[in-house]
């Protein structure tokens, strides 16, 4: 079973076509009691994140906070760009427990699973 | 060497015009010299992290953005020898995944290095650095023998 799966970026670029924005690398891993989201944006304060949860459909957006500084770009690699980025949930995470924190760019979210799911010992009587 | 950021395919948009443009750049760069292509071509895999910088230039100073997310301060090391900037690092891979089951992992572990060579000279001594939301900042004042002069014309 795939835990928590992206959804098509282009899918998502079509729907809104006004605004273009960068997809943020992630790693996600799980543990035994919840999934592990990273997602790395940096320029992002805490101030700058929306995070929603619709159904199962979990939208991260970041804004970037910081402004083009004064003066000439003599180089320039990154993208002006906010993130956005859509993952579809397994039903076992427990919508209501989300925790997020960010830490230096790196959006961290903990998706716990409902207990329903968890893993049960059996004991013999 | 072309300073630009090599991206991985699937985190890029998919733009006709731009997948375009970038096949007859690499075509384009095929032909200027076929051993350096390749080189290049190589490099993102062999280096693994070369992460984004951006270099902007007002009157007095040059400012250096890097995006390094999620490092630690003391991770990140900047070095200014003779007009060129050396930024390295190693970002190491956490703990609190060890054991765990991965289901991706697209963020780079491991060391990078960028060198930047300035356009004109800077003052060493007054160079400041900081780093907020995961994007280092480099304010590197010019010196004032680099700065431009306005030259008055005399009359008699």
């Amino acid at each position: 079973m795939n835990a928590v799966v992206q959804r098509d970026n282009n899918q998502v670029a079509t729907t809104q076509p006004e605004r273009r924005y960068v997809a943020p690398d992630v790693n996600i891993f799980e543990t035994k009691d919840d999934y592990v989201l990273e997602a790395e944006m940096p320029g992002v304060s805490k101030e700058g994140l929306e995070i929603t949860l619709e159904g199962n459909v979990l939208t991260i957006v970041g804004h970037r906070a910081d402004p083009t500084p004064a003066g000439e770009a003599v180089y320039r690699e990154s993208r002006p760009l906010d993130y956005r980025r859509v993952f579809e949930l397994d039903p076992a995470i427990d919508g209501d427990k989300i925790g997020a924190s960010v830490d230096q760019g790196v959006l961290t979210l903990t998706l716990p699973k409902a207990e329903r799911v968890k893993p049960r010992k059996i004991a013999i009587a | 060497m072309a300073l630009i950021r090599w991206q991985r395919p699937e985190t890029a948009r998919w733009d006709p015009f731009h997948q375009l443009s970038s096949l007859r750049d690499e075509i384009d760069r095929l032909f200027e010299s076929p051993f350096s292509a390749l080189s290049e071509g190589l490099q993102p895999f062999m280096s693994g992290w070369s992460p984004a910088l951006d270099l902007y230039e007002d009157k007095d100073n040059f400012l250096l953005k890097a995006e390094l997310p999620g490092m630690k301060k003391d991770e990140i090391e900047i070095q200014l020898h003779d007009g060129v900037l050396t930024l390295s690092g190693e970002r190491k891979e956490e703990k609190k995944s060890e054991g765990a089951d991965i289901h991706r992992s697209e963020r780079f572990v491991g060391r990078f290095q960028r060198t930047l060579t300035l356009p004109s000279q800077v003052d060493a001594d007054k160079v400041k650095a900081s780093y907020q939301d995961g994007i280092l900042t480099v304010t590197l004042p010019k010196s004032e023998a680099a700065k431009p002069k306005q030259i008055q014309i005399k009359t008699q």
